[in-house]
């Protein structure tokens, strides 16, 4: 009975958690852009403009929520939801604590991967049933995108699974007590890194919804909560490649004593989550053909490499 | 690659420096002397109107937002009856002002003219005019030239001469 109580908690605590730290993300976004570009960013609600979630979160509720009449409805509607819900399936194999986990499953990278790929499907479908020229391109564009980086994405995490011989991602955090993995997995980290950021489709690699080309690209036509679920599902995307690097790469809750498990977990995920923030902050968009060739050409190969050298090592010290 | 890497740090460093804002409503920025802002009617030194109702200012206007009707005093005076600004067609370029042979029309350092009501921003002569002489002090244009109107006698503006009596031959 304990047992089962004490996994609803956790998974209702997941669950709230990282929702609200997404929706946190929309101040931490802000306020932290106006502070690499020198502004002040928001600073009218509530002290330091920390209300200003809510703010727009309560703009956001009442807008109206339109459906054009062009659309084909039923994929319309279903679209936004699948991203929050694949990336929210993401978060019960993330290991937060020791047994502060959902699901511990034997395949959790696995499932990790799978679910990154269903979210290609929100920015297909929303693309495709907005039935307009921008967001059928932004859809394509995503579609392209996310297929030829979950390829190497994939790679990149073979040499984690080399050296700690399993998919599980509690025993991929204990197998990284003696060395974080990025020190081995440097190149494997830095592909992952990039695989992320062009999964979660953020700026640099924001070419689905590219404003200044294709308006809002996928999601041009919607409004209202919809948009907010867009919204809000690029922000769990971003929580969640960071505290999949932190995981994989940066020893999940691992650390020195003085501090608790979480509160470790939460200081590498954040670091990477303003990291994320400073990348948008910083780099201008390549151009589309640019974003393919430094996939397919560059960072492919690499992680075929790294996975070749790591897998003649394992077996070397064997 | 690299150089993404340096301006990412750059970018970082920014973090430290200070902040460009400037909190508007509690704090007010600076505005120059010269700012186009706000438009002001002015008047001369002897507290005249100095418009003299010559409509260049509207002419030169590009947006068409100015509007006058020129009529004349008992001494044949000209100043303007009307004088209408529309201030939500304005685009603050400043032209009327160069275009002004008084120095009657200015712009001033001041932006703030918002309104609830669209009808508001039009402006008419007794909100343009203000007692003072705004930013050409000392100029009245009737001292320099023009025809006499009770300021001066004929002929006898500092860029004019005596009048030429047609009538004799000797010099
Ligand atoms: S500032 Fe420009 S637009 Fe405005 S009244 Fe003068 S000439 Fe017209
Ligand atoms: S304000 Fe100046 S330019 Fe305009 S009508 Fe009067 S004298 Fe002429």
């Amino acid at each position: 009975m304990n047992e089962t109580l004490a996994q609803i908690l956790i998974i209702v605590g997941v669950l709230l958690g990282t929702v609200t730290i997404a929706a946190g993300l929309i101040y931490v976004e802000r306020k932290m852009l106006a502070v690499w570009q020198q502004r002040l960013g928001p600073n009218r609600v509530g002290p330091f403009g920390i209300f200003q979630v809510l703010a727009d979160m309560v703009k956001i509720f009442f807008k109206e929520d339109w459906i054009p009449p062009f659309v084909d409805k039923k994929v319309f509607v279903i679209a936004p939801t699948i991203i929050m819900l694949s990336v929210l399936m993401s978060f019960a194999i993330v290991p937060f604590a020791p047994g502060v986990v959902v699901a511990d499953l034997n395949i959790g990278l696995l499932f990790f991967l799978a679910m990154s790929s269903l979210g290609a499907y929100t920015i297909v479908l929303s693309g495709w049933a907005s039935n307009n020229k921008y967001s059928l391109l932004g859809g394509v564009r995503g579609a392209a995108q996310m297929i030829s980086y979950e390829v190497f994405m994939g790679l990149s995490l073979m040499g984690v699974v080399l050296l700690a011989g399993s998919f599980n991602m509690t025993e991929i955090v204990n197998a990284q007590k003696g060395m974080w993995f990025v020190i081995p997995q440097f190149v494997g980290f830095v592909i992952f890194l990039i695989a992320g950021i062009a999964e979660t489709h953020r700026l640099p690699f924001d070419l689905p919804e590219a404003e200044s080309e294709l308006i809002a690209g996928f999601h041009s036509e919607y409004s209202g909560m919809k948009f907010g679920m867009f919204f809000v599902g690029e922000y769990l995307g971003i929580t969640l490649v960071s505290s999949m690097i932190t995981v994989l790469f940066f020893g999940g809750w691992l650390g020195p004593a003085f501090l608790p498990p979480i509160v470790w977990f939460l200081i590498k995920m954040f670091s990477f989550i303003l990291f994320f923030i400073l990348l948008r902050a910083t780099l201008p968009r390549p151009r589309y053909d640019q974003l393919m060739s430094y996939g397919w050409k560059l960072l492919l190969p690499l992680a075929l490499l790294n996975v070749l050298v790591t897998g003649a090592v394992v077996l070397y010290n064997h | 690659m690299l150089s993404s890497v340096r301006s990412l740090w750059m970018v970082f460093l920014k973090m430290f420096k200070k902040r460009v804002t400037i909190k508007y409503p509690e704090e007010k920025p600076y505005l120059a002397p010269r700012w186009r802002g706000r438009i002001v009617l002015t008047r001369d030194p002897d507290n005249n109107e100095r418009c003299v109702a010559c409509n260049l200012c509207a002419a030169v206007c590009p947006t068409d937002c100015i509007s006058l009707q020129a009529t004349e005093d008992e001494n044949g005076r000209r100043y303007p009856e009307i004088f209408r600004i529309n201030f939500s067609r304005c685009i603050f370029c400043g032209l009327c002002e160069d275009a002004c042979p008084t120095y009657a029309i200015q712009l001033i350092p001041d932006f703030e003219m918002s309104e609830y009501n669209r009808q508001s921003l039009v402006y008419e002569k007794e909100h343009l005019l203000i007692d003072g002489m705004g930013k050409y002090h000392g100029y009245s244009y009737y001292d320099q030239a023009g025809v006499a109107v009770g300021v001066k006698p004929k002929g006898g503006g500092e860029n004019e001469s005596e009048p030429v009596d047609v009538r004799t031959l000797i010099p």
